[in-house]
Formats: C-alpha cells, structure tokens, sequence
C-alpha cells in the first residue's frame, strides 16, 4: 500500500512472533498434550468405559427391538409429554415415511446417542446450574468458560476429543455433550435466580434449610426454565450429531456426511429431512411438556 | 404453652452495601434524607426500643414506607440489623448461629406476609402444611391441622386450588392459615387483612382475638387502620421514618398523641370505642346514683347501657365491685365526639 511505504516496517506488519518460536511453543504443547494421554490413557479407558457401555446398551436396545414396539413406545411417550394428538399423529407419519425411505435403522442409531447425550448434558448440566445460581463466584468462572464452548468452532474441540479417546461413539458424544450441555447449565441457574424473592423469604420464614428450599421451592419454579434448556440440549445434540458423525458417531449423521463427500443430492435431503422430522418430534413434545409445568406459575392476582 | 416477650433494644436498620459504616453518624443524629442525599443509603430503622408484651397483640402502625415491614422481618431475621438487639425468651436472635436460628423460626414463628407470598406451584392445602411439612411433621397429621384452618379462614371447598385461581383476599387468607397451622408463640402478621373485605376483615380479627384468649400467642400485627389497630391492640407503636414517635395502649394514644402526626392519624377514629369509662368518671361523692358499669367499659357500651336502661347517671365499679365514681350520658357523650389532646382547640374550631 501507498501509505505502507512511507512508515516504518514496525507499522505496517504486525510484529508477531517468529515462526521459530511459534513452530517450538506448538510442538512443545501438542508434545506435551500427546504424552499426557499415552501416560493416562489406561485411566482415560477406564472412565470412559461405563459411558461406552451405557451408550452400547441404548443404541443395542433402540436398533434391535422389533420397530412395532418402539413405535408404540415412541406415540405413548409423545403423546403424555405433548397431551396432543395432533403431534402424536405427526409423530407416526414421520416414523412412517423414516421407515418407508430405509433409513429405520439409522434413525435409531441417531436417536439413541441423541438420547444418551441429552441424558448425560442433564445429569451434568443440572448441578452445575444449581451451582452457579446458589455461588456468584462459581457463575463468575463458569458463565466465560460456557461462552468459550459454545462458540468456539465444534471442529476444534473435535482434535483434542480425538486425540484423547480415539476415534468412535463414545468421543463423538463427548462432542455432542460439549455443544449441547451450555444452555442446560445456563438455563437452570437462570431458572433459579429468577424465582420470586418473596416466595423464597416466605420459605426462609418457616425455617426451610437450604436443602428444602431447593427442593420445594427452587427447582419446582425454575422447572419450567430448566424444561427450555432441556428442549435446546436436545435440538442442540441433534444438529451435533452430524458433525460428531465426522469421528465416528453412525447414524443419520453419517449418511449426511457421505451425501456431502459422494454429492449425493437426494440421500442428504432425505437424510436431513428425517433429522427435521426428529428435531421438530423433540421440539413439540418437551415444549408442550414445559408449558403444563408452568400452568399454575404464573402470578394472576395479587 | 407460655408465650414470652420479645424485647427490641435500640435497633438500628441502615440499607445499603456500606450500612456499617454509616451508623455512628446516625446514632449521632444523620437523618434519614440526609443519609439519602449525602451516602445513598437508606434509613430503615432507628434506635428502636419496643417491648411486646408476651401473650398479648402488638400493634405495629405507620405510613407508608415509614419502616413497618423492615421491622417485623427483623424478628425472625429476615433481615439482619446493622445494630441492636432482638430479645426472645432473654436470646438474642440476631446472634444465633444457623441452625439456632432455623429451628427458632420452624418451632417459634409464624408469618403472614403483605404480598402472601404463596407457593405457585402448590395447592391451598399443600401451602398450609408448609410448615409443618419443614419441621417433619406427619402428613397424615399436618393435613388435619391445615384443613381445621383452612375452614376457619372460610376457604373450604377451595382446598385443591391453585393461588393464582383464588382472589386476592382468599390468598391471604391461604396465608393466614399457612401461619396459623403452624401454631407457633409468635405470629408475625405483616398487613395480614389489608386485602381483605370489611365483612371478612372482622371476621378474621374475631378469628384472632379468640385464638387469643385460647392460646395467648405474642403477636405482632401490621396495620393502616385505626380501628384495626384499636380492636386487637394490647399495646400500640407508630413509626415515621424508622422511628418510634408514640408507643403504649390505644387509649393513651388516642387521649395523648404525642404530636401532629400521631394527631393526624388518631383524628378519625371512633373515641366511643377507645375511651373507657373510668377515664372521665368523676369522684364519687356521697352515694352511688343511677345504674352500676363496670370499670373498663368503653362509652359507646356504656351509653348503649345507660340509653337503654333509661337512665341519665351511672356509678362506676372497680375489679371487686366498689364503686368509685360517677358519670352522666352528657359527659359521655361529650368525651366522644371532643377530641382530646394535642391540638385538640384546633380541631374543634375546625
Ligand atoms: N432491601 C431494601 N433496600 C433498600 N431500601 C429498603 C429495602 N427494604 C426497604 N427499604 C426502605 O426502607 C423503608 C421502609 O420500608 P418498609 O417496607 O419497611 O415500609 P413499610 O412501612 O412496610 O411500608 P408499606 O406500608 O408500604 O408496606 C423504605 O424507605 C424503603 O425504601
Ligand atoms: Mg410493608
């Protein structure tokens, strides 16, 4: 540029780093990170492996039962969640044409790390909202970490995740709970701070420990908050899947993926129409679900 | 069950991150606009000193913002005190340790609040338990007790209610009966009838002064009205601006208000109903004329009596039956419709 060739060099380049010292820092790291996981990788095995277990289980029992029973299970499931028979007719056709177009398997495989997944995002998600709801300082440190996650290209924390534990289900869903868990942990500590102050006084006046607090007053008027970070957990497992497909994880995920690399124009949109379909089951349901929870919440009079 | 006193020893509220440090410049005289302007802290209570009779209604009254409901969270520590002390059974609350303190409000106190604060989530019937549910009573045993009150506070029927089905005043009385069934020495009750109907209201204010000659709880109760207030209170205090400025029975308030304000606030109340008769009796000489009234009887009753007996005179008696004064309807009826006290020539000009 013009203007670059009257000003010193110092302002015109960014002074970065030498590529030899960027070169030494990076190989020390990945060094470093390598050797990490060779010296644990038995413990790593060994953590892990009640989770591949449980996930082997679900995926076992989803693919293998006969297609009649989990579909009855499915429009049973759907229909207490939603009290609408209207999602659970659509909840059939769309197992109806799912199944029609081959992909029944698929979609089982799908819906069970799905399953798993949202599983694992609660359990972990749950306390650690509490957590930070009851802690300002706990908040403090998770509330950037979570911003961290959750924008941070998934990709990139796919390298680590397979440096770790390899190839297969169980790094795909480490991904897939990664991506997912931000929105359960931010929602329930949410849902918790914005419980009515008066109500938890009145809880205090009575002599509730902590504990009672939690339980009684807490959780049951954050629930309708938490059932919002549920619904986004799975919605969010959904979209994950296919790019935990790029590790491993089968599915419907996976025929996307080969759709992207072979060009194959109908199996991606029928494929992806099927994850639609899934998505949008989920959505109703737990939406539905969430809503009679608040029925009595809201303040009418007074 | 022995209800005690509790005893409130100059206490002192100040709101704001940086209460503490402001408090000796209060003590020595800051007022509470001042405190505003100069630090941006709030003046909530100062240099309280009450002592609520044990077994008898403490009647707390004021303006709005005028500091009643920070008063009566600092009972059971709702809120903490910058400075002071809460006396109950000779312990300071304000310096118990977690569990003395939670087991003190489970086993010891009962509150109502001004804005009810109920569970949502929870049926009339689940709110009730409350309590009892937090102190591990059974549920077989705290449901009898919440239905018992839940039928005293008129609500029967709507026990499988939600709070945001009912009205405001059948809330309340959801609240009501959530302290009630607790059935602890002190009841805290903040605005507990101010949402409630006139018909209502005395209902539950005979709900109360019968539990009190029951079961004599050390209850404390927030009010804006006079006659609320004279009703069922044992002993009075009027708080302005965080301060007590009057505080005794309702009698001496009414005869004696200590300044303007207390006047402004006494000035329509029904004096025939506050004043008794032995106040404006005067000595008995020779013997005792007309119809017998005991001492204690408030005018309107009496001269209620006396109409109705046709008779123009009457002789007070003491406790053991002597007679020791005289009174005509005409004094009677002087006393109540003349209001007495400060300011009291400018009233009547008026
Ligand atoms: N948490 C708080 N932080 C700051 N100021 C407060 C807080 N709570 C109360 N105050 C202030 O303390 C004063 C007394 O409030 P309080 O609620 O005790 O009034 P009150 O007498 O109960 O009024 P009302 O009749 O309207 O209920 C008010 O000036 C209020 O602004
Ligand atoms: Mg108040």
């Amino acid at each position: 540029m013009a203007l670059c060739d009257s000003l010193p060099a110092l302002l015109c380049k960014f002074p970065a780093l030498s590529d030899a010292t960027i070169r030494a820092g990076r190989k020390t790291i990945d060094d470093g990170f390598r050797g990490f996981v060779r010296s644990y990788g038995t413990i790593i095995d060994a953590v892990v492996q009640p989770l591949q277990v449980f996930l082997n289980f679900i995926e076992r029992l989803f693919v293998t039962s006969p297609w009649p029973i989990i579909l009855v299970a499915m429009l049973v499931i759907v229909y207490l969640g939603s009290r609408s028979v209207k999602v659970t007719i659509g909840t059939a056709v769309a197992m109806y044409f799912i199944g029609l177009f081959g992909l029944w398997n698929d979609a089982m495989v799908t819906l069970a790390i799905t399953t798993v997944c949202t599983i694992v995002a609660v359990v972990l998600g749950i306390p650690i909202g509490i957590l930070m709801a009851r802690f300002d300082r706990v908040q403090a440190v998770v509330n950037p970490t979570l911003d961290v996650m959750q924008t941070m290209p998934s990709f990139v924390y796919l390298i680590p995740v397979v440096m770790i534990f390899g190839i297969g289900k169980v790094p795909g869903m480490i991904a897939v709970v990664i991506y997912a868990v931000p929105p359960m942990i931010r929602l329930t500590n949410l849902g918790i701070r914005l419980v009515d102050k008066e109500v938890l006084e009145a809880a205090d006046a009575f002599g509730s420990s902590g504990w009672q607090k939690l339980k009684n007053v807490q959780i049951p008027l954050a629930l309708p908050t938490i059932m919002a970070g549920i619904n986004q957990t799975i919605m969010m497992s959904l979209a994950m899947v296919v790019v935990a497909s790029m590790v491993g994880v089968g599915g419907l995920g996976k025929n996307v993926l080969g759709a992207i690399n072979n060009q194959f124009f109908t199996v991606g949109f029928l494929n992806g129409f099927a994850l639609v379909a899934i998505a949008i089951i989920f959505d109703r349901t737990s939406q539905a679900f969430g809503k009679r929870l608040q029925k009595h919440s809201e303040v009418v009079h007074g | 069950m022995a209800s005690h006193a509790i005893e409130i020893k100059s206490l002192y509220k100040i709101f704001g991150p940086r209460g503490a440090d402001y408090i000796d410049q209060v003590k020595s005289g800051l007022s509470k606009t001042e405190l505003n302007a100069k630090y941006g802290h709030v003046l909530g209570l100062q240099d309280i000193n009450i002592s609520m009779p044990a077994g008898g209604v403490m009647v707390v009254m004021g303006l709005s913002g005028s500091g009643k409901s920070t008063l009566i969270r600092h009972i059971n520590r709702l809120i903490e005190p910058t400075s002071g002390e809460v006396l109950y059974d000779g312990v300071d609350v304000c310096r118990m340790n977690d569990r003395d303190l939670r087991e003190f409000r489970r086993h010891k106190t009962a509150m109502v609040f001004q804005k009810f604060a109920l569970l949502p989530h929870r049926t009339v019937v689940e709110n009730t338990v409350y309590g009892l549910e937090i102190q591990g009573v059974p549920a077989a045993e705290s449901e009898k007790r919440a239905r018992y009150w839940i039928e005293r506070v008129g609500l029967t029927g709507f026990e499988n209610h939600y709070p945001n089905q009912l009205s405001g005043g059948m809330q309340q009385r959801v609240g009501l009966a959530r302290a009630l069934t607790n059935d602890a020495e002190i009841l805290l009750m903040d605005e507990a009838y101010s949402a409630l109907d006139p018909l209502i209201r005395v209902d539950m204010q005979t709900v109360l002064l019968d539990l009190q000659k029951e079961l004599k709880k050390t209850v404390v109760f927030i009010t804006h009205d006079l006659d609320e207030a004279l009703r069922l209170g044992d002993k009075i205090a009027i708080l302005r601006d965080g301060g007590v400025v009057q505080q005794g029975t309702g009698q001496e308030i009414v005869l004696h208000p200590a300044d303007d304000y207390i006047t402004a606030f006494v000035k329509e109340v029904n004096r025939g109903r506050v004043i008794n008769v032995e106040t404006i009796m005067k000595p008995l000489a020779g013997n005792p004329e007309g119809m017998p009234v005991a001492k204690g009887t408030v005018l309107e009753a009496a001269a209620r009596a006396m109409t109705a007996a046709g008779q123009s005179t009457a002789h007070v008696l003491d406790e053991a039956s002597r007679p020791v004064g005289t009174v005509s309807l005409d004094t009677i009826i002087a006393a109540m419709v003349t209001p007495t006290g400060h300011g009291a020539e400018t009233q009547q000009a008026a």
